[in-house]
């Protein structure tokens, strides 16, 4: 029963690395952005939840009303100004650019936060409860309301983009914008939307990793951007609903890890990584999109 | 006077091809006395200085290969800080088998390019973006894997062996020396490396990367052999690392910072040019040294410098120096000289 507690778990916990995947992968998929911060912005996010709930006294679930709105006009911001600028010059600029940006955030964040870790909401009932099926597995309601939202998300994502007249944009923007460009969008205010709504799936995975567990400065990179990649890779560059079986597979690996021995969770994690990157290296869900 | 006068009437003998627009001789010899003032420190200067020359050394190693890496092979790495680690630990390892440091240090870099091979392996299926965090994820699993071994201290790390009942004065000397050789052979190589064959198709690459590759050029084997020589240059500064502190620890030694720092001096002083990382570390070490009370701050200052230089001033430091004045310390490229270039470039000069 351990071992099915084990799968459930990891199931439950690849939601929150696929809310962590999918703003990764919508930048990369529309602009061609690799988001070195990505992690790091996810960890302002929680840490301005943090600051929102202790001073307007907001209930702690209802604090992404106010995060997601910040963050999105941040991620457009970004987007239009030093993310634009060095896309325009080129991929290489755009990774020094973010890899810069990642160093700051995270190092200012140590300077004027400290090193504690912190976390949203600890004392919550939904943060702590949990119900139990036999004697064995114990599922947290966090987790799965973690899981639910994150389905919810890619959900939301896969009809935006494919349906809504918008999306549409987006992905004519995505494929071609100089075309897109010539049939009268302004791509670069497309591209901008197209981060805010990417920075709006980050307020979510920064709020939710920070109710699941503790946030710190160093999470961002550490934990948020490896596993949010590693999920993007598992489950196939370009595919949303890939990212959620790569998020599931992360967190499957990573809890039967535990399971044979508890300093094994995050190797575990990163040895499926790179056993997917040798046998299938396009990931496991692939719409033949080679980057 | 006919097309096939016109085009043929110019004598074959009057251009010929060079490295330099100077002698290179005067370059090379400034730059042996250089080498030798330096190795003559630490009999003139404290052992302070000298320690914060070790680190000089190690930063400008460690730009130098990401300078090859980056600004010459276009991969981004940002995992660099496995060499780094595993450096440390070849030397730890040899070390507790009776090796000294000393010794161990060339065997454990060479150790080094060769885990490089399975590495590149593993991450050369990425490109740009994703080949940095896949970097990230190995440099992050091999950590991982080294902190199950608890013979070599496993997670906390231990002091690093094979100097005892050494004079602490001669020991502050060769620390010194070893970092200042590996200093001068990492920047040797990669000058030898870009004027050869492996420099002509890396710069057909930058150029472009299509045709260089349809017109023959190995492009897949000349990125392995960055990625190796890389693997080596950050093995010898991560095993100068070990010596230097005395100790190694994973979280220390395999921390993502070293790859900030190599890029940051790189990207300051200069992207693609081998004189960049040189300006880039000065201005490294004096920002960390001024700023050495403050923390993190130095790092904070450093990224956002870098991203100005990044967005602003593309070519860095030396590019700016280059553009005034045209020089290289180094020269890798060639120029076409004719009978009248310095007449031309006398007259560019008055105009321009």
């Amino acid at each position: 029963m351990a071992w099915v507690n084990a799968i459930i778990q990891g199931v439950l916990t690849g939601g929150l690395y696929a809310l962590f995947a999918c703003g990764l992968s919508l930048m990369f998929g529309v602009m061609k952005v690799v988001n070195l911060a990505h992690g790091d912005l996810a960890v302002v996010a929680g840490y301005i939840a943090i600051g929102v709930i202790t001073v307007t006294h907001v209930p702690v679930l209802w604090s992404f009303v106010i995060v997601v709105p910040i963050m999105a006009v941040l991620g457009y911001a970004l987007q239009r100004t030093l993310i634009q600028s060095s896309l325009d010059r080129g991929v290489l600029t755009t990774l020094i650019v973010t890899f810069g940006l990642s160093v700051v955030i995270e190092n200012g964040l140590l300077e004027f936060f400290t090193a504690n870790s912190r976390g949203i909401g600890a004392n919550l009932a939904l943060v702590t409860g949990a119900f139990t099926i036999g004697s064995q597995i114990s599922i947290a309601y966090l987790l799965l309301l973690i899981f639910a939202v994150a389905v919810a998300v890619l959900l939301g994502l896969q009809y935006f983009l494919s349906r809504s007249k918008y999306g549409r944009l987006i992905r004519a923007v995505a494929d071609d914008k100089e075309a897109a460009q010539l049939a009268g969008a302004d791509y670069r205010h497309v591209f901008g939307v197209a981060a805010a709504v990417a920075f709006a799936t980050v307020a979510l995975g920064g709020i939710a990793f920070g109710m699941y567990s503790n946030l710190d400065p160093t999470t961002g990179t550490d934990t948020i951007l490896l596993f949010a990649f590693a999920a993007v890779v598992i489950g196939g560059l370009g595919s949303l609903w890939g990212t959620l079986l790569g998020g599931v597979v992360l967190g499957v690996a990573q809890q039967i890890g535990a399971q044979i021995n508890i300093s094994d969770e995050l190797l575990a994690g990163y040895i499926v990584f790179l056993l997917v990157l040798v046998l299938r290296p396009q990931g496991l869900i692939s719409r033949g999109v080679q980057s | 006077m006919s097309l096939a006068t016109e085009t043929t009437a110019r004598p074959a003998g009057n251009f010929r091809v060079t490295r330099s627009q100077r002698n290179v001789a005067w370059t090379g010899a400034v730059a042996l006395i250089v080498v030798a003032v330096f190795a003559f420190f630490p009999y003139i200067v404290y052992s302070g200085t000298t320690a914060i020359l070790v680190q000089a050394f190690i930063v400008l190693t460690l730009a130098s290969m990401w300078n090859l890496l980056a600004g010459y092979a276009g991969l981004v790495s940002v995992g660099q800080q496995a060499f780094v680690g595993l450096g440390a630990y070849f030397v730890l390892i040899l070390a507790l088998h009776g090796f000294s440091p000393f010794a161990a240090l060339p065997v454990a870099a060479i150790v080094c390019g060769v885990a490089a091979l399975p590495m590149w392996w593993l991450v050369s299926r990425l490109r740009s973006g994703y080949f940095a965090i896949a970097t990230w994820v190995l440099a992050a699993t091999i950590m991982l894997i080294i902190e199950k071994f608890t013979s070599i201290g496993g997670g906390s790390g231990m002091p690093l062996p094979g100097f005892t009942g050494m004079d602490p004065t001669l020991l502050t000397a060769y620390t010194y020396w070893a970092g200042l050789a590996v200093t001068v052979l990492a920047l040797t190589g990669v000058y030898l490396l870009l004027r050869g064959r492996i420099g002509l198709v890396l710069t057909a690459v930058r150029d472009d990367e299509v045709a260089a590759r349809s017109s023959g050029s190995r492009v897949g084997l000349a990125r392995l052999l960055v990625f190796v020589v890389a693997g080596v240059g950050c093995g010898a500064a991560g095993g100068v690392l070990a010596i230097s502190q005395l100790q190694v620890q994973p979280s220390a030694d395999f921390s993502v910072q070293w790859t900030a720092e190599m890029a940051f001096a790189t990207i300051i002083g200069g992207l693609g040019t081998i004189e960049g990382p040189i300006i880039g570390t000065a201005v490294y070490m004096v920002l960390q040294q001024t700023l050495a009370s403050y923390n993190a701050w130095y790092l904070i200052v450093l990224g956002l410098v870098a991203i100005l230089v990044a967005l602003f001033a593309r070519r860095g430091l030396w590019g700016l120096i280059d553009e005034r004045l045209n020089i290289r310390l180094f020269p890798v490229g060639y120029w076409l000289r004719t009978g009248d270039t310095a007449n031309r470039r006398a007259r560019d000069a008055r105009n321009g």
